[in-house]
C-alpha cells in the first residue's frame, strides 16, 4: 500500500536530517505505529506522506500513485488527522464537517447523512449544531477524527490523535479506529502513548533520529529485547533514558 | 471546484456572520469616518467662505490708505476687524495663539503713498510736456512701505497665502485707484472720470449635464475619497482572518485536502467583496439621504449609479488582492493588522485621498500613479465630477483589475513556495 524509498528530509536552515534515507513498506489494512522520542522525525515523515512538506531527497508513492505525479489523487484517497484541533471555533461542529467534507468533493444528502452518522457514532449528536468553540478538548479531538475521513480515505494518518483526552474518550476514538481499519482503511498513527500502541497497532517502527531503528509486530520487538515486558521497554532500552526536549 | 467554491463562500459568510461585532465595526466605522470627515471638511470650507474669522488691525497711519485697507478686509466678509493700538501687543496676541493674524498698517501710509504716486503722475505729464512745474520741483526721497502680517504659527500655509494674496490683491486696488485720482488731480478737469474697475475678468466654465451645470460640492469630493478609503480597509480583517486560520489549523488541515490555493482565496474573495459593495452602498446612501439631515450637501448620484458601482467593484477586488497577500506573508495578527493600517494610509496619501497630487512633490505624484487608489479615486472622480462614460473610466478599472490578478498570483505562488520549506 505504501512504499517509500530512501525518503530524506532536511530543513532549510539546518545541518541535521529530521528523516534520512529512509525506507518502509506498510501493507494494505495495516495498522502501523510510527513511535520514538519528540523530534524523532515522525510527524516529517506523516508530513511528507501527507504532501504537507516536500522531501529533500527520495520518493514514495501509496496505492501505486506517485507523490510527484499524483499529487491531487492522492490527497483524494488520504485522511490526515492533524495534531492541532485544526476546526474554525466559531462554526458548529456540522457546519466544519459539511465544509471539509465538500473540500474533498463530498456533497449533498450523501455527505449530510455520514456527518450526522458519524457525529452519532462518536458520542457528538446532540452536539452537532452546537458551537465548536464550547467544546471540551476530548470532543474537538473527535470532530477532528470525523472530519479527516468524510471521504472515506483508503488511507489514515493520525498523528497523535489520543493526546490530551480523558480515557473515555480516548477509548472511543480507538474503537472507531479498529472498526475502520476492518473495514479496509489502512491506518499510519503516530503516538507517545506506548501502551495504547502496543495494543492497537498490527506493526510498529521505532524511529529516532530520521532512522528506524526497528520494526515490526508489538510481540515480536517485545520478544527481541531481553528483559523487555511491554513496547515501553523496548522503546528505552532502543532510544535511551535521555531526555529529548527538542522537537 | 464551482462545489468547493460555494462551500468556501459559505464558510467564509458563516465566519463573518458569527462574529456580529466585527460587521457592525465593519460597516459602520466607514460610515462613521465618512460623516466626521465631511462634517469637518464641509466646515472649513465654510470658514473659508462665510464664518468670520477674527483678526487684529493695527492703524498707525490713520490715512485714506488705511481706512481703504480696513473697508476691503470688511467688505470681503472673511474677516471680524478688531482694531489695537499698540502693534508689540497685537504681535503677542498673535504669538501666543489668541488670534490667527495682525495687520500692521505703517504710519504715514497714505501721505507717503500720495506723495510717491503724485510725484511718478506728475514726472510722466511732464515728459508729454503737460505739466511744466513739476520738472522743476525737487523730488523727495520716497522709501518702499511694508505692511506687515503677524501671523499665529500654528496657522496653516493655505490660510497664510489666502491671506496674503487677498492683502496684496488689496493693496495693488489701492495704488491703482490712487494713480487714477492723481491723474485727475494733475490733469485738473473735475468731469473727467477713470473707471477704475477691473477690465479684464475671468468665468469658470463647468461640466454640464442635462442643460444642468455640474457643480461639485463637499459631498461630491469626499464620498469617493472616503469610501474607497473604508473599500481598501478591508485588507485589515480579511488578512487577521487568514493568519488567523493559520494558527488554528485550519489551513493545514486544507493543505492537505484535494482543493487549490486558488479556490480557497476565491471563497474569500466573493465574500468581501460582496462586504466592500455594502459598504460603498451604505455610504452612498449616507450621502444621499443623511447628509442632508446633518446640514451637509447631499450627494448627487442620479444617472451614475451603476457606473459608481462597477468602480467600487473593481476597488474591491483591488484592495481584496492587497488582503489575501498580505494574509498569505503575515505570521501573525500583530505582523497583519498594523502593517494593513498603516499601509492603507500610506496608500490613501499617495494616491492623493489627504491631499490632491497635483500638489505633491513631483517624485509624489509619479510614486501616485502607482497607487491603486489613485486608480480608484481618479476613476470615481471622472464619474462623480467630470461626467465620465463607461469608456471613460476603461483605464482606472484595468489596472485595478490587473492589481488583483497580479497580487493574487503573487500570494498563490508564496504559498506554493512556502510548502517547500
Amino acid at each position: 500500500m505504501i512504499t517509500i524509498n530512501q525518503l530524506s528530509k532536511k530543513y532549510k536552515g539546518t545541518d541535521l536530517f529530521s528523516v534520512r534515507a529512509l525506507d518502509l513498506q506498510i501493507q494494505e489494512g495495516e495498522i502501523f505505529g510510527l513511535l520514538g522520542p519528540n523530534g524523532a522525525g515522525k510527524t516529517t515523515l506523516i508530513s511528507m506522506l501527507s504532501s504537507l512538506i516536500k522531501p529533500t531527497s527520495g520518493s514514495f508513492t501509496i496505492a501505486q500513485l506517485n507523490f510527484k505525479d499524483h499529487k491531487n489523487q492522492l490527497k483524494q484517497i488520504l485522511g490526515i488527522v492533524p495534531q492541532e484541533y485544526a476546526l474554525y471555533p466559531e462554526l458548529t461542529a456540522y457546519e466544519n464537517l459539511h465544509y471539509f467534507g465538500s473540500m474533498y468533493g463530498c456533497k449533498g444528502d450523501r455527505l449530510k447523512l455520514d456527518i450526522l452518522r458519524e457525529l452519532d457514532v462518536l458520542g457528538l449528536g446532540a452536539f452537532a449544531h452546537k458551537s465548536v468553540r464550547t467544546f471540551s478538548g476530548g470532543m474537538k479531538r473527535r470532530v477532528n477524527l470525523i472530519a479527516s475521513m468524510l471521504h472515506h480515505p483508503k488511507v489514515l494518518f493520525l498523528d497523535e490523535p489520543t493526546v490530551g483526552v480523558d480515557v473515555q474518550s480516548k477509548n472511543v476514538i480507538i474503537e472507531h479506529l479498529q472498526k475502520l481499519n476492518a473495514q479496509g482503511t489502512t491506518i499510519i498513527y503516530t503516538s507517545h502513548h506506548l501502551n495504547e500502541a502496543e495494543h492497537f497497532c498490527t506493526r510498529v517502527a521505532i524511529i529516532d533520529r530520521g532512522v528506524i531503528v526497528a520494526k515490526g509486530t508489538p510481540k515480536t520487538l517485545i520478544a527481541s529485547q531481553e528483559n523487555a515486558r511491554n513496547l515501553e521497554d523496548v522503546f528505552l532500552s532502543l532510544t535511551g533514558k535521555a531526555l529529548r526536549d527538542d522537537t | 471546484m464551482i462545489h468547493k467554491l460555494w462551500a468556501s463562500v459559505h464558510k467564509e459568510f458563516r465566519l463573518l456572520s458569527r462574529d456580529l461585532g466585527g460587521i457592525l465595526i465593519l460597516f459602520l466605522m466607514p460610515l462613521a469616518l465618512l460623516i466626521t470627515i465631511t462634517l469637518i471638511q464641509d466646515s472649513s470650507f465654510k470658514a473659508v467662505n462665510s464664518i468670520k474669522i477674527p483678526i487684529l488691525l493695527v492703524d498707525l497711519d490713520k490715512g485714506s490708505v488705511s481706512q481703504s485697507i480696513a473697508e476691503g478686509l470688511a467688505s470681503s466678509e472673511s474677516f471680524d476687524i478688531i482694531t489695537s493700538s499698540s502693534e508689540e501687543n497685537a504681535k503677542k496676541l498673535v504669538f501666543q495663539g489668541d488670534y490667527q493674524l495682525a495687520i500692521v498698517i505703517p504710519e504715514r501710509l497714505s501721505e507717503d503713498l500720495n506723495t510717491k504716486v503724485q510725484e511718478n503722475v506728475a514726472g510722466m505729464l511732464a515728459s508729454f510736456g503737460l505739466e511744466e512745474d513739476t520738472l522743476k520741483a525737487p523730488k523727495q526721497a520716497v522709501k518702499t512701505r511694508e505692511v506687515t502680517l503677524y501671523f499665529d504659527p500654528a496657522t496653516q500655509g493655505s490660510f497664510k497665502n489666502q491671506v496674503k494674496t487677498g492683502v496684496d490683491k488689496l493693496i495693488s486696488m489701492i495704488e491703482i485707484q490712487s494713480i487714477y485720482k492723481a491723474f485727475q488731480n494733475e490733469i485738473g478737469e473735475e468731469e473727467t472720470t477713470f473707471d477704475s474697475e477691473p477690465f479684464i475678468r475671468y468665468k469658470e466654465v463647468v461640466p454640464v449635464q442635462d442643460e444642468k451645470e455640474m457643480i461639485p460640492n463637499s459631498a461630491q469630493h469626499n464620498v469617493p475619497a472616503w469610501a474607497l478609503f473604508a473599500i481598501f480597509f478591508i485588507i485589515v480583517p480579511l488578512s487577521i482572518n487568514m493568519v488567523k486560520e493559520k494558527h488554528q489549523g485550519t489551513f493545514i488541515r486544507l493543505r492537505t485536502q484535494p482543493v487549490s490555493y486558488a479556490t480557497v482565496l476565491g471563497g474569500k474573495t466573493l465574500v468581501y467583496l460582496a462586504v466592500c459593495l455594502i459598504q460603498f452602498a451604505l455610504m452612498v446612501l449616507v450621502g444621499v439621504f443623511v447628509f442632508p439631515l446633518l446640514d451637509l450637501p447631499s450627494l448627487d448620484v442620479s444617472g451614475r449609479i451603476s457606473m459608481l458601482f462597477v468602480m467600487a467593484f473593481f476597488s474591491g477586488l483591488a484592495a481584496i488582492g492587497l488582503g489575501l497577500l498580505l494574509g498569505t506573508v503575515a505570521k501573525t495578527q500583530e505582523q497583519a493588522a498594523p502593517f494593513g493600517a498603516t499601509f492603507v494610509v500610506i496608500l490613501a496619501a499617495i494616491g492623493g485621498v489627504w491631499v490632491p497630487v497635483f500638489i505633491m512633490p513631483k517624485f509624489m505624484q509619479t510614486l501616485s500613479h502607482i497607487s491603486p487608489m489613485n486608480w480608484g479615486l481618479n476613476g470615481f472622480y471622472d464619474v462623480f465630477l467630470r461626467n465620465a462614460s463607461f469608456i471613460n473610466i476603461i483605464p482606472e478599472i484595468s489596472l485595478l483589475c490587473l492589481f488583483f490578478l497580479l497580487t493574487t498570483l503573487i500570494a498563490i505562488l508564496y504559498n506554493e513556495k512556502k510548502q517547500a520549506v
